[in-house]
């Protein structure tokens, strides 16, 4: 495209920016539209995270995991439950683990829904956006009805949840699941085949799997780059291998495999696969208690654990070091967010101005996490 | 309603040539500013509601006790008035403060006088100047020099990038807009406002009335193409590179606040009721009745015209919810690359139709 090439100019784009998806700030050298080079400044959403759990005992990590990745927090606290829990070496009721289940996947769809919704926002569609939010709000009501909270949750314990269903609230997902699964071609509809989104974002910012695989990409970004890989799948965790899903993979049908579209109409496919999920579990779901009988003051033995998850924005996971005492001697979150925002320099070099608006879209990032 | 008529009515015309003129022009300026003014309400309103009912929500509405919106939502847009002309109006430290000043003005007077030749019905036109056509495609695009003013004099990034694809775009699609007119001219021969609707009266195929988009298949594209380069014209969606606001923040109009920005504000509504209005003269019979002979008097004219004008409105609120926006490089090619062929072929088309047929 640039065969002029004149001064660069440099260009902030944020902390205070509409498409910035938090308090971020681009480095933009650019050449007229034409970008030459994007670097990321972070940390302005830092809190010391990591530190602040290295003072405070197990449990009381959990409300903090919550403030990490805020638009999916049931994902971060099974993580983290999950992490301790085998660094304990003891074993949940097998209700928790399906009442786990189905809040993880409940949220991985209120995720998704926010990431297709603000993608679509970024390329100027603002209808899709409030169609995915009218159904997002729709899952945080069943949350709210589960916990009394819409978005940081606190619900999942070490060794279990913070309590059990509510009466009808098994009937309440269903019937949310009867009214969301039809939307899918809605959102189709109005977004994913329209032409002018293909235009712009098929063949846009693509991410071949080599990028991918080399700068640590995992999540709905890998598997949109056409690499088949799902923790849930490939290193399971909890009780995903008693379901049956697929794990959708970007194949480029309308441009190049591992472009926006790809990795856009990855999180597309992927929420009917955690509605199946859903499904089954409410099945399968026995009764029984939702606590196991734990000490007032976990204390793991002696070690470590680095144990990972999938999260709605990919691999998270968490390192946890014991020194035997009731507080992490350290604790270090990995987070997905990070290394897909790593890869934007190298991805949208050559494209122009709202291209690099369009590939952060669809890389979806969420601040919280990537500073902690 | 011409300003001529207006001349020659005052009885001392012949004496204070200048004074009459000028207040003339002031008695025919003052409605339809009002009218801007009225019609930018409605179709801010508009706006608010069409947008609610396509995403399903339901929009501004008035409920509960003390100051709200309204039956309906009914005073939203006076309310967005009052916010916009009590808010403070800030001028950036570093703008050129004269061109920053001056820009708004500039945008608002392009759409302004474009009104002067807009055909209201059959009586109320403030001038039927015999080059009416070439007026308006020439006026109309004046307010892109306000535009790169306002983008060049904030002395902001973004609003440079805004003014800069602003002015590409304006003027690309601009050259379109003029083929596609081109082919009224040859079908009807006049460039007069008033003259085209009066050469589109009748039947035309014994069924239809006699429009130019329904002369022959080429005017029928000529209209699309007029109509999507009108639409690019006035900045909107999916054209609305210029102040895309997930890219660019607000574009050109980023630093400006309160009175001014209401001006921009006005003027893309006001643009939008010139592109349709020009539309509807030009291709869509104008003030004519869709049913020849029914309803089709002077009084009538008018509610035609400005009915006509909003259904096209109503098509650009459309557009806007429901499209994402065009990439600049896409934006132009889509104007060099298929609209200015094809308005070539429709040039040509129209005039061998016009031998064979016409």
């Amino acid at each position: 495209m640039g065969i002029v090439h004149g001064d660069l100019m440099t260009l902030n784009i944020g902390p205070q920016h509409p498409s910035t998806h938090g308090v971020l700030r681009l480095k933009v050298k650019t050449d007229g539209e034409i970008i030459s080079e994007v670097e990321p400044y972070i940390g302005y959403l830092h809190r010391c995270f990591e530190k602040h759990c290295e003072n405070v005992t197990y449990d009381q990590v959990i409300p903090y995991t919550d403030r990490c990745d805020y638009i999916a927090s049931m994902n971060n606290n099974f993580g983290y439950a999950v992490a301790v829990e085998e660094l304990m070496k003891i074993k949940v009721p097998e209700r928790v683990e399906y009442i786990r289940v189905i809040v993880a996947e409940l949220n991985r769809i209120a995720s998704h829904l926010l990431a297709l919704g603000t993608f679509g926002l970024d390329v100027g569609a603002f209808t899709p956006f409030l169609y995915m939010f009218r159904d997002r709000e729709r899952i945080l009501d069943i949350f709210e009805v589960l916990c009394g909270a819409r978005l940081l949750y606190n619900y999942i314990w070490v060794g279990g949840v913070s309590h059990d269903f509510p009466k009808e609230f098994v009937k309440i997902v269903y019937s949310f699941l009867d009214y969301f699964e039809p939307k899918i071609k809605e959102y189709n509809e109005i977004l994913t085949y329209n032409k002018i989104f293909i235009e712009r974002t098929a063949d846009v910012g693509v991410m071949p799997p080599e990028v991918a695989i080399s700068y640590g990409v995992s999540g709905p970004n890998l598997r949109g780059s056409g690499v088949q890989w799902d923790i849930r799948k490939n290193e399971t965790y909890s009780i995903y291998e008693k379901f049956d899903f697929d794990i959708p993979v970007g194949s480029g049908i309308m441009g190049t495999v591992g472009d926006c579209w790809d990795r856009y109409y990855v999180r597309m496919q992927e929420m009917p696969q955690s509605a199946k999920i859903i499904r089954q579990a409410l099945k399968a779901i026995p009764e029984g208690n939702v606590h196991q009988a734990l000490p007032k003051k976990i204390r793991p033995p002696k070690g470590f654990i680095y144990k990972r998850t999938e999260s709605p924005r990919g691999d998270l996971a968490y390192y946890i070091v014991s020194d035997g005492s009731p507080i992490p001697f350290r604790l270090k979150m990995r987070s997905p967010a990070f290394t897909a925002l790593s890869v934007l320099g190298e991805i949208s070099q050559g494209w122009m101005m709202s291209d690099v608006i369009a590939i952060l879209g669809s890389l979806d990032i969420v601040l919280g996490e990537i500073d902690r | 309603m011409t300003v001529d008529n207006l001349i020659n009515w005052f009885p001392f015309g012949a004496e204070w040539p200048v004074i009459t003129f000028v207040s003339a022009v002031l008695i025919c300026a003052i409605p339809v500013f009002l009218f801007i003014a009225v019609y930018a309400l409605v179709a801010i309103y508009g706006e608010l509601k069409i947008s609610s009912f396509m995403q399903d929500k339901v929009g501004p509405m008035g409920q509960g006790v003390g100051l709200h919106a309204g039956k309906w939502g009914l005073l939203q847009p006076v309310a967005d008035a009052l916010k916009l002309i009590l808010k403070e109006d800030i001028i950036p430290e570093s703008a050129d403060k004269k061109l920053f000043i001056l820009a708004p003005f500039v945008v608002f007077v392009g759409a302004f006088i474009t009104f002067a030749a807009l055909p209201f019905s059959q009586e109320i036109i403030v001038a039927d100047m015999n080059i009416g056509v070439f007026y308006i495609l020439a006026v109309s695009s004046l307010g892109v020099i306000g535009i790169i003013l306002a983008g060049w004099s904030s002395n902001n990034k973004w609003s440079l990038y805004g003014a800069m694809r602003s002015a590409a775009q304006i003027v690309s699609y601009e050259i379109p807009a003029g083929l596609s007119i081109i082919t009224i001219v040859m079908l009807t021969g006049t460039l007069s406002m008033q003259g085209i609707i009066i050469s589109q009266q009748g039947i035309i195929w014994g069924f239809l009335p006699n429009w130019i988009i329904f002369n022959n298949p080429f005017s029928f594209i000529a209209f699309f193409i007029f109509f999507i380069s009108g639409v690019a014209e006035c900045n909107r969606t999916p054209f609305d590179i210029p102040e895309a606001e997930s890219e660019l923040v607000a574009g050109a109009y980023t630093e400006y606040s309160g009175m001014r920005y209401a001006f921009f504000f006005l003027s893309e509504y006001a643009n939008m009721f010139v592109v349709s209005g020009v539309a509807v003269a030009a291709f869509l019979g104008g003030w004519n009745s869709p049913i020849p002979g029914f309803m089709d008097s002077p009084p009538w004219g008018l509610f035609w015209f400005i009915g006509k004008s909003m259904s096209l409105i109503f098509l650009m609120i459309w557009f806007r919810w429901t499209f994402p926006r065009l990439r600049v490089d896409q934006l132009m090619s889509v104007c060099w690359k298929v609209f200015l062929p094809v308005s070539f072929v429709n040039i040509f088309g129209v005039g061998i139709w016009n031998l064979l047929v016409g």
